[in-house]
């Protein structure tokens, strides 16, 4: 009997429930200098003078830098970005001449140990001269505008019968994993090698840039993953931070240690998800959607990051979701304000899309009197329309969705969450007096994304085997996802195999774990080395897989949920709440159930609580997290996940869609949706989060 | 520069005598010195338990503590947690079965608040759980698996685990 498939228990928890984790603040060199970054208080000003004489004093501070001395460090770079012009809007290591956002980096102090880091840090002063601030995106420098779309969308709208128009926002909130981030580095002059611990996500491409920024051979450096404290888009990017240790270990001949404390990370880590979106749909007699047309302002904050202008295009290009959509055009303005800047947060791009396209599709059920799941159905793509390919890119693969029942997957939500009594009950409790509802939002995600993978399979003289691979591993299971496809291809126990991952020097190639893409993409080349090892299986013998694929496959689901409001506080409780979900084909389905639990939860935290708030000045708000508030065991409800696998993928050897991305993706549609039911208001939720005060608002403007 | 003070704790069950900084921080003083890097540090300003350990007995926030309060009292991490080297506690044994944890970063916390909360509630309910962790912050697992893995780990430890 198989391991895939099985909710095996994972290989990686012993060291984890027993204190033994090697997160990145427990890694420590001997001889280590620590650092500690001075950072701006003002979100937009010319910098007059820093004065560090006084933090260069002080004993036990070995160094202060200002850009200066980092002049030959150029900006940051992108990974990969299509779009162009974006250049002049890198983030420098160190500002240069002017600050642009409240926590940008403008010194940073080496000292002998972390409290003298601080009490230095303390002592270097700024002098500037204070200069406009832009906090909307509907002002804000024009850095690119993103075009997509296809068909004639003006004569849709001629034809139109009804047209339904929106004015929605999605609040600025972001991953903000458990763990800070931190980043340790240190040379070896024998070796002449640089090592960077702490790393993740994208360690050989991330490498490759720092190898770019230092001016050295990408085979000169070294990235190393430990324990890594959940990631969710904004860990294992390469930030200023990550930069200015490897510099300082290359300089100053010390091992270098930086660890965010929660304070920077609420302000200097990416935000994400800030959009406003003008979206109109036209429709026909029969709630048929003929075209949609969005006008979205991204707000970006201070820089353009690593990613370039990846969630502008992600969210232009996954718009019209699981529906058939005859005509297209979104015209997304990508827009620099002086706050924090913004990048991936889990399911990037499409949390703020499937809130819109929900919410249109809600909003033409209340206009044109049709059921709001018979609107659905009607729209959906049907199974016998698959592969169906979308006159579209995103990220630069064309959207072809692989396989889907849709439909099918409608009806088993509905029957398992029961609708229909589902919707007695809550009629009954709302004529008692209850402000009860239930949302739905169907959403398409995206998985898998090429062009290519690796993995190497060897036996040991023991008869273990060990899984060498260029994934990384963010707390999801990599290693017991890997291991059990592993040992299905080898006839093997998964107990018996050793999974590598996160490290360069293991390694030459490696893709990392972003975008749902490891189980998908290192799963299907790990399968491909066991399969090709068990041909030839004995001590020491190995053997090298490798995965391509050019398009993404696309799982989806359907979300429902119930709430109850309070009337009085505007206070929400999500009382039930169901997740459908096809991954094509769960490897392990329990740890399948637990991304989308994890994820649901983070949704609602978008969705009801998390906000970057921004005072007149430019002055975060939320930078403890007594003031960005997630989710606790109280908010989160209980979870039913029906996970199912009705449409593989044809795509890959195992037929899997990524999970990574499902649990989050349509949660603010969902509570959107549900509120509207219970208050018995169709498009009262315009915007997320509906935190209690914007709900009471919503109320009253409702009573007046 | 900052003063120093003797102290002497007891850290799962071991005596340690230090000269330390006034200004040091529990969680510091028994990530840094004692070497104990299982506390965790999640915000530094007592909001999401993943530093707490147990004094005397009772859970706290080793990152609103300083080593010097420490002195001459009992201390208790998730290092001491598991009986042996080869068993887990049953209350790691149900985090582990039920799967409890993702990434692991809360873990710590969540099992030293847990094992005080199980030891003066031997048979709660589901929502007496997630009362008893909801300062515990978890960014992971929607605390589904954690709430079902102190369920199963109470009728463990009811059992004689
Ligand atoms: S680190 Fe102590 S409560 Fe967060
Ligand atoms: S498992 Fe990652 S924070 Fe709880």
């Amino acid at each position: 009997m198989g391991f895939v498939g099985r909710s095996v228990t994972r290989l990686e928890d012993a060291p984890m429930l027993t204190g033994r984790g090697r997160y990145a603040a427990d890694v420590s060199f001997s001889r280590e200098l620590h650092m500690r970054v001075v950072r701006s208080s003002h979100a937009h000003a010319r910098i007059v003078a820093i004065d560090a004489g006084a933090a260069r004093e002080l004993p036990g501070c070995v160094a202060v830098w200002t850009s200066e001395d980092v002049a030959e460090i150029p900006p940051i770079d992108f990974r990969s970005t299509r779009v162009q012009g974006l250049e002049p809007h890198r983030q420098p290591v160190l500002a240069r001449d002017r600050v642009r956002y409240v926590g940008e980096p403008v010194a940073v102090v080496f000292a002998e140990d972390p409290y003298l880091a601080e009490d230095a840090a303390d002592l270097v002063t700024m002098e500037v001269e204070e200069l406009p601030v832009v906090l909307s995106a509907d002002r804000g420098t024009e850095a690119a505008v993103i075009r997509k779309g296809y068909g004639d969308i003006e004569a849709a709208f001629r034809a139109a019968h009804t047209v339904v128009d929106l004015d929605l926002s999605i609040g600025r909130h972001s991953g903000v994993p458990l763990e800070t981030r931190g980043a340790i580095a240190r040379y070896d002059a024998m070796r002449d090698a640089l090592e960077l611990h702490g790393a993740t996500k994208r360690p050989h491409a991330n490498r490759d840039l720092l190898a770019r920024m230092l001016a050295r051979e990408p085979g000169s450096i070294h990235l190393y993953e430990g324990h890594v404290g959940g990631g969710f888009g904004v860990r294992g990017e390469i930030y200023p931070e990550d930069v200015l240790v490897c510099a300082a270990a290359l300089r100053l001949g010390r091992p270098v240690k930086w660890i965010e404390d929660r304070r920077e990370n609420l302000m200097a880590c990416n935000h994400s998800r800030e959009q406003r979106h003008r979206v109109r749909a036209a429709v026909d007699a029969q709630g048929r959607i003929l075209g949609i047309d969005d006008e979205f302002f991204h707000d970006q904050g201070a820089y353009v990051r690593t990613h370039g202008a990846r969630v502008a295009d992600l969210t232009a290009g996954m718009l019209p979701g699981p529906y058939r959509v005859p005509t297209y055009r979104a015209v997304g303005h990508y827009r620099l304000t002086n706050k924090t800047p913004a990048a991936t947060y889990r399911a990037p791009g499409r949390y703020e899309a499937t809130f819109v396209c929900e919410r249109l599709l809600d909003a033409i059920a209340a206009k044109t009197g049709i059921d709001r799941v018979e609107v659905r159905r009607r729209n959906l793509i049907a199974k016998t329309e698959m592969p169906y390919a979308r006159d579209l890119d995103v990220i630069d693969t064309e959207v072809v969705l692989d396989s889907g029942d849709y439909a099918g997957l409608l009806d088993q939500a509905l029957a398992r969450a029961d609708w229909a009594v589902l919707q007695s009950e809550l009629e009954q409790r709302r004529a008692a007096g209850e402000a009860v509802g239930v949302g739905l939002a169907f959403f398409l995600e995206k998985s898998g994304l090429g062009p290519v993978d690796v993995a190497r399979v060897s036996m040991a003289a023991d008869g273990t085997f060990d899984v060498v691979t260029g994934a990384a591993s963010l707390g999801q299971g990599v290693e017991t996802v890997l291991a059990q496809i592993a040992a299905d291809a080898l006839g093997v126990d998964y107990r018996r195999v050793r999974v590598a991952h996160g490290c360069t020097d293991r390694i030459e190639q490696g893709y990392g774990s972003h975008a749902s893409r490891t189980t998908v993409m290192t799963g299907s080349a790990v399968h491909i080395a066991a399969t090709k090892l068990r041909e030839n299986m004995q001590p020491g013998c190995s053997a090298q897989g490798s995965f391509e694929s050019e398009h993404m496959t696309y799982p989806y689901g359907v979300h429902i949920a119930v709430v109850n409001v309070d009337r009085d506080t505007g206070g929400v409780a999500v009382e039930r709440y169901l997740a459908a979900f096809d991954v094509g084909r769960a490897v392990n389905p329990r740890l399948v159930e637990g991304q989308i639990e994890g994820g649901v939860v983070q949704g609602l935290g978008g969705a009801l609580l998390e906000e970057f708030v921004y005072d007149a000045e430019g002055s975060p708000l939320s930078v403890t997290f007594a003031d960005y508030a997630m989710p606790t065991a109280c908010e989160a409800p209980g979870i039913a996940v029906l996970l199912t696998e009705d449409a593989p993928s044809p795509l890959n050897p195992l037929g899997i869609k990524g999970a990574g991305e499902g649990g989050v993706n349509p949660v603010g549609a969902v509570i959107a949706s549900a509120i509207d039911d219970a208050l018995g208001v169709a498009g009262a939720v315009t915007r997320l989060p509906v935190t209690p005060p914007r709900l009471v608002e919503i109320m009253r403007a409702e009573r007046r | 520069m900052s003063e120093t003070r003797n102290i002497a704790v007891t850290v799962n069950g071991k005596r340690y005598e230090r000269s330390v900084d006034v200004r040091l921080t529990l969680a510091d003083f028994l990530r840094g010195p004692l070497g104990l890097t299982g506390t965790h540090l999640g915000c530094e300003h007592g909001v999401c338990g993943a530093c707490t350990i147990l004094v005397d007995g009772q859970s706290a926030r080793s990152c609103l503590m300083l080593a010097v309060q420490a002195n001459g009292h009992e201390i208790a991490t998730v290092e001491g947690l598991a009986p042996s080297a080869e068993r887990l506690h049953p209350l790691q044994e149900a985090f582990r079965d039920n799967h409890g944890l993702q990434c692991g970063f809360c873990t710590p916390g969540m099992l030293m608040t847990l094992v005080e909360f199980l030891r003066d509630h031997p048979n709660p309910t589901e929502g007496e759980v997630r009362v008893a962790i909801s300062g515990n912050l978890c960014r992971c697992t929607g605390y589904q698996g954690i709430v079902a893995a102190a369920l199963d780990a109470a009728g463990r430890m009811r059992k004689g685990g």
